[in-house]
């Protein structure tokens, strides 16, 4: 049993890193590029993101389901019931998050640092990415937070993982399976696993912030 | 400036190697899989997760299991989701054979269905026969003295609980409007049970799932009525029909349910839970059906046969040699 609980504990992190990472790939572009340019419907933009930040994992979890199953208009990817399939769903859900956690620490920036740096003769990008460099803190913090949600979310993982022993099962998944199996030991084995987890990661979150004076 | 750039270049490579290493481990696990949806009192004992264990050490496959009612696995069949089932309510099962989605049913095992409820036993049902108990639940509910928690959620338990009420002269419709004494849950059996015992009410749960929690502690719950050939529970396995979704994986199925069905399944059905409850949970059904010569085997053909078999000639997909 002990072999399981680490199984489950490593594809709860693997999956929920990966969901992370991959997220970053168009969260970080995108809440940077919100935070620098003014253009016209960025508060409507920066609004619907914040909204999205409290959206019920269940929900996306139900949606993601019937655009997936083979019934569905994605069905031919063959991705309900799989790992990916969560990834996927868990880059979705903590995209808002990384978002408005990156704009706002972009836009905490002084503009002019980006200005300077474009006077010195740097290109847009390069001043975007200096901007991202001082920025740097905020953008870890969004990762955190945004691995925080996903590795603790269950309405995605139960909907479009389906909880499968030995493919798709996370430690939140596998606690709500243990109570109905009447295995309360090993549900709270896996609780204090997560809990520890979600804990450390605070603990974090915490000392970073500290650094700063 | 150097080092933001080699952070974003490596942030990027990151995702791309864990997509495309999850892919790939996809690709070699899902090579043979085989998609199990079942219903929940299957799984949540244990069973199946101790017939997938015994199955893979000698078959090159991967049997993927989800667990939910008996309603929601066979919707998951009928949309392709699933490449076999494992359920219990014959009415519905008749119906995924008749409409086209399943083939080769095998009856595999049965046990029976308790009604279980407080230890005081208010509306004064032990040792009554189920009828007589279901009317004198009415009364006592109708009264103020008893509540009845129905699964209320389209599972094999809930088809059953159905079925009772219809045989003891109540139509169940009339019945979950009378909210004063007749709750539906809406949860699996564990949460309903729990929910019963936290509110020292009657229902109907199937054996394993009450021995696994009442051992447990979790539940105060009593059996108080768990005979009788109106309380059988026939568990089948009906794989899903390849002729209306082409993608599923009908030998991978017919293999595992010939799996369920040999000496060695069967088995292992029968003496699962022995040793942690001191009785089995489910009893083995192919050698009790061949056999002939039991009042159960009779209850059985009676509760779960389709025109005197287990599945009629045209829903066998060619595959006589599971019918010996």
């Amino acid at each position: 049993m002990n072999a399981e609980i680490i199984e489950i504990t490593l594809r709860s992190i693997y999956v929920s890193g990966t969901a992370t990472l991959l997220s970053a790939v168009w969260s970080l572009p995108l809440g940077l590029t919100i935070g620098i340019r003014d253009f016209y419907g960025k508060r409507l933009v920066k609004g619907v993101f914040n909204a999205f930040l409290g959206i019920p994992t269940v929900v996306l979890g139900l949606v993601l389901f019937l655009l997936i199953r083979h019934a569905g208009p994605l069905g031919f990817l063959d991705l309900l019931f799989t790992p990916l399939a969560i990834i996927v769903g868990q880059a979705i859900l903590i995209t808002p998050i990384m978002v408005s956690f990156t704009t706002s620490a972009v836009e905490s920036i002084d503009p002019e640092i980006r200005d300077l740096a474009k006077t010195l003769g740097a290109t847009e990008i390069q001043a975007s990415l200096a901007v991202l460099k001082e920025a740097a803190e905020g953008a870890l913090l969004a990762f955190i937070a945004s691995f925080n949600r996903a590795i603790a979310e269950m309405g995605v993982a139960y909907m479009v993982g389906g909880s499968i022993p030995g493919f798709t099962m996370v430690l939140t998944t596998a606690i709500a399976l243990q109570r109905d199996m009447a295995n309360i030991e090993l549900g709270l084995t896996l609780a204090t696993i997560l809990l520890s987890i979600v804990f450390a990661i605070n603990l974090t979150v915490n000392l970073i912030q500290k650094r700063r004076p | 400036m150097e080092k933001t750039e080699t952070l974003i270049v490596a942030l990027i490579l990151a995702a791309v190697v864990s997509v495309a290493g999850i892919v790939i481990y996809m690709k070699i696990t899902t090579k043979e899989r085989l998609r199990i949806s079942t219903t929940t009192s299957l799984y949540d004992t244990g069973l199946l997760e101790a017939i997938r264990n015994q199955y893979e050490t000698k078959h090159s496959i991967n049997p993927q299991i989800t667990s939910r009612g008996t309603g929601l696995a066979i919707k998951l069949a009928q949309d392709g989701d699933a490449d076999m089932i494992l359920v219990h309510a014959p009415s519905q099962e008749l119906l995924f054979l008749t409409q086209g989605y399943g083939v080769c049913r095998k009856i595999i095992a049965y046990n029976f269905f308790a009604i279980v409820g407080p230890e005081d036993d208010p509306a004064e049902i032990r040792e009554l026969t189920t009828l007589e108990a279901l009317t004198k639940v009415v009364e006592a509910g109708r009264n103020g003295q008893a509540i009845w928690i129905s699964r209320g959620d389209d599972s094999g338990t809930h088809t059953k609980e159905k079925e009772l009420w219809k045989t003891a002269g109540f139509a169940w419709e009339d019945l979950r409007t009378e909210t004063s004494w007749y709750v539906e849950a809406s949860k699996g059996m564990a949460g309903t049970l729990i929910l019963a015992s936290e509110r020292s009410a009657y229902t109907l749960t199937d054996m394993g799932t009450y021995l696994s929690h009442s051992t447990a502690g979790l539940i105060t719950l009593k059996v108080l009525i768990g005979q009788g050939k109106e309380l059988l529970n026939v568990y089948s396995a009906i794989a899903a029909n390849q002729t209306r979704h082409p993608h599923t994986n009908l030998n991978g199925a017919i293999n595992f349910i010939k799996f369920l069905i040999s000496d060695e399944g069967q088995q292992l059905i029968g003496d699962y839970g022995k040793d942690e409850y001191g009785q089995p949970l489910f009893y083995p059904a192919v050698k009790l059906l061949q056999e002939n010569n039991d009042p159960v085997a009779d209850s059985i053909r009676e509760y779960a046969f389709f025109n005197g078999t287990e599945c009629p000639v045209e829903y066998r997909d060619g595959h006589p040699e599971l019918y010996g």
